[in-house]
C-alpha cells in the first residue's frame, strides 16, 4: 500500500523534475526581472512609451499559455522544442506583473516627495535611486511574486513542448490515465507556488517594515 | 532703486504659462537679500508657481527671473537648486529616511564628508529645537507635525544656503505649535539673515513674519508693501483678506 503512494513510488524522479522545473521558473523569471524593471523605470521616464509597452505585455498576458508554446515550437533560435522556447514562453508571461508593478510603483510615490527631492537639487538618477526605487519597492517585490507563482504554474505545461519540470509527470499521468503520476506532479508544483508566494511574501514585508 | 547687489531674487515681466492659460503674469518685483517677502493669496492665486519659478522647478515662458543676478534659465538647475533652501508642507521629508539622512541630504549629494554631516545635522537640529541625540535616528512617522517641520526646516538650512523657498510650512500644524514654530522660526531667520520667500494664504501668518507683503490674484502680484502699508491697502482683495481678521476681532468683541 505504501509503495503505491506517489510521493514514495516516484520520490527520486519528483526531486529531479522539481529541480528541472526550479530552474525553469528562476532563469525565467530572473529574465523577467532583469527586463521588467527596467523597462518599467524607462516608461515612467517616457509616458509616451507606457501605454504600447503595457499594451503589449497585457496581449501577450492573454494568450493562452498552451497555444503560446505551440506557436514558439515554429519560431526559429528561440524557438523550436525544449527548454529554451519554454524559458522565453515563461519570461514572456512574468513580464506584465513586474513591468506593470514597477510603472505604478513608481508612479506612486507622492508628487509632494518627488517634487521635494528634485526642488533640493537631487538629480533624476538620484531621485531615482535613492528615493522612487526605494519607495516603490514593496509594489515592485508584489511584481516579481505574482510573476514567480504564475511562471510556476505556467511551467507544468511546459513538457508540452518537449522541456522537463514537473509537468512531465501530469502530461505522462494524462496519456496513460494515471491519477497517482498526475498527482506527483501537480502537488510538488502546487506546494512550490506556495513556498515562493509565502517566501517572496515575507522579503516584501521585511523590505518595506521599516516605514510602517 | 536699490543696487544689484543687495537683491537675493528679481522677477522681470515673468510670466508661467501652459495649456494656453496664464498662471502667472508680468511679475515684476525685488527680493531684497536678508527679507522675509511673504507671498500672501488665496488658493490658485499663483503663489506656489511664482515661489518655483525662482528654483526652476518651472521655467518662466516669457520675461526672466534672475537669482544672485543670473536667469535663472541661465543656471544649472541642480546648482541653483542646491543654493536655495525649500521646504513644503510635512510631506516633503523622504519617510524611508532617517531624521539625520534626510537633514544630511543636500551635503551628502554635494559630496560632504560623513564626518562633517553628521556635525552639521546635530547642530542643525539643536538649532531648531529638536534633541540631536534623541530625534536623529527616527523616522519622519515617529514624530509630531512639528518635529516634523522642525525637520524640514533643518534640511533645508542644511547646505547653509542663502534665500529659503517655504510653500505653506506650517500649514498642517495645530494653531497653538504653528504659533511657537512661527516665533521659533522668525527668531532664526533674524539671527541666521536669509532671505526667505515665503507662501501662505493665512494672513495672521503673513503679519507675523513678514518684512513685506506680497498680494497675489489670479496669477498677478496686486500689490507689494510693508505690513504697515497693507493694513492702509484699499485693494479689494487685501481689504477681503484684512476683512477675516477684523471679523475674527468682531466676534472676540461680541463675546
Amino acid at each position: 500500500m505504501s509503495g503505491d503512494f506517489f510521493l514514495i513510488r516516484y520520490g527520486p524522479e519528483i526531486l529531479t523534475r522539481t529541480g528541472e522545473h526550479l530552474i525553469l521558473v528562476a532563469i525565467s523569471t530572473g529574465i523577467a526581472i532583469l527586463a521588467g524593471i527596467p523597462l518599467g523605470i524607462l516608461i515612467t521616464r517616457k509616458p509616451a512609451l507606457s501605454k504600447p509597452v503595457l499594451g503589449v505585455a497585457n496581449v501577450v498576458q492573454t494568450v493562452p499559455s498552451l497555444a503560446l508554446f505551440g506557436f514558439l515550437i515554429s519560431v526559429p533560435l528561440l524557438g523550436g522544442i525544449g527548454n529554451t522556447p519554454a524559458i522565453v514562453a515563461l519570461t514572456l508571461y512574468s513580464l506584465l506583473p513586474i513591468i506593470r508593478n514597477t510603472y505604478t510603483g513608481i508612479t506612486g510615490v507622492d508628487p509632494a516627495i518627488r517634487e521635494a527631492g528634485r526642488g533640493m537639487g537631487m538629480t533624476d538618477w538620484q531621485l531615482l535611486f535613492q528615493v522612487e526605487i526605494p519607495l516603490a519597492t514593496g509594489v515592485i517585490l508584489a511584481g516579481v511574486r505574482i510573476a514567480t507563482v504564475i511562471a510556476i504554474g505556467i511551467a507544468t505545461i511546459a513538457p508540452a513542448i518537449g522541456a522537463g519540470g514537473l509537468g512531465v509527470f501530469i502530461f505522462r499521468g494524462i496519456s496513460v490515465v494515471n491519477n497517482q503520476l498526475i498527482l506527483a506532479g501537480a502537488v510538488p508544483a502546487a506546494l512550490i507556488a506556495l513556498l515562493a508566494d509565502l517566501a517572496l511574501g515575507w522579503i516584501e514585508q521585511q523590505l518595506t517594515a521599516i516605514r510602517k | 532703486m536699490p543696487e544689484t547687489s543687495e537683491i537675493a531674487v528679481e522677477f522681470r515681466d515673468a510670466s508661467y504659462r501652459v495649456h494656453n492659460r496664464n498662471l502667472v503674469s508680468d511679475l515684476n518685483l525685488n527680493v531684497r537679500l536678508g527679507e522675509v517677502l511673504v507671498l500672501l493669496g488665496r488658493s490658485g492665486s499663483g503663489k506656489t508657481t511664482t515661489m518655483k519659478l525662482i528654483n526652476r522647478l518651472h521655467a518662466p515662458t516669457a520675461g526672466q527671473v534672475l537669482v544672485g543676478g543670473k536667469p535663472t534659465t541661465e543656471w544649472n538647475p541642480i546648482a541653483l537648486r542646491r543654493r536655495i533652501g525649500y521646504v513644503i508642507q510635512e510631506t516633503g521629508l523622504f519617510p524611508h529616511f532617517t531624521v539625520e539622512r534626510n537633514v544630511g541630504l543636500v551635503p551628502a549629494l554635494s559630496g560632504c564628508k560623513p564626518k562633517q554631516i553628521k556635525t552639521r545635522v546635530y547642530d542643525l537640529l539643536n538649532l531648531v529645537g529638536l534633541d540631536a541625540e534623541q530625534f536623529a535616528g527616527r523616522y519622519p512617522h515617529q514624530l509630531s507635525g512639528g518635529q516634523r517641520q522642525r525637520v524640514g526646516v533643518a534640511r533645508a538650512l542644511a547646505a547653509d544656503p542663502p534665500v529659503l523657498l517655504m510653500d505653506e510650512p506650517f500649514g498642517a500644524l495645530d494653531p497653538i505649535t504653528r504659533l511657537e514654530i512661527q516665533k521659533e522660526f522668525r527668531r532664526l531667520q533674524q539671527e541666521l539673515g536669509k532671505t526667505v520667500i515665503f507662501v501662505t494664504h493665512d494672513i495672521q501668518e503673513a503679519f507675523l513674519l513678514a518684512s513685506r507683503i506680497g498680494l497675489m490674484h489670479e496669477g498677478r502680484m496686486v500689490a507689494l508693501e510693508t505690513p504697515a502699508e497693507f493694513m492702509r491697502s484699499q485693494h479689494p482683495e487685501a481689504q477681503a483678506f484684512l476683512q477675516c481678521l477684523r471679523s475674527l476681532e468682531q466676534a472676540r468683541d461680541g463675546l
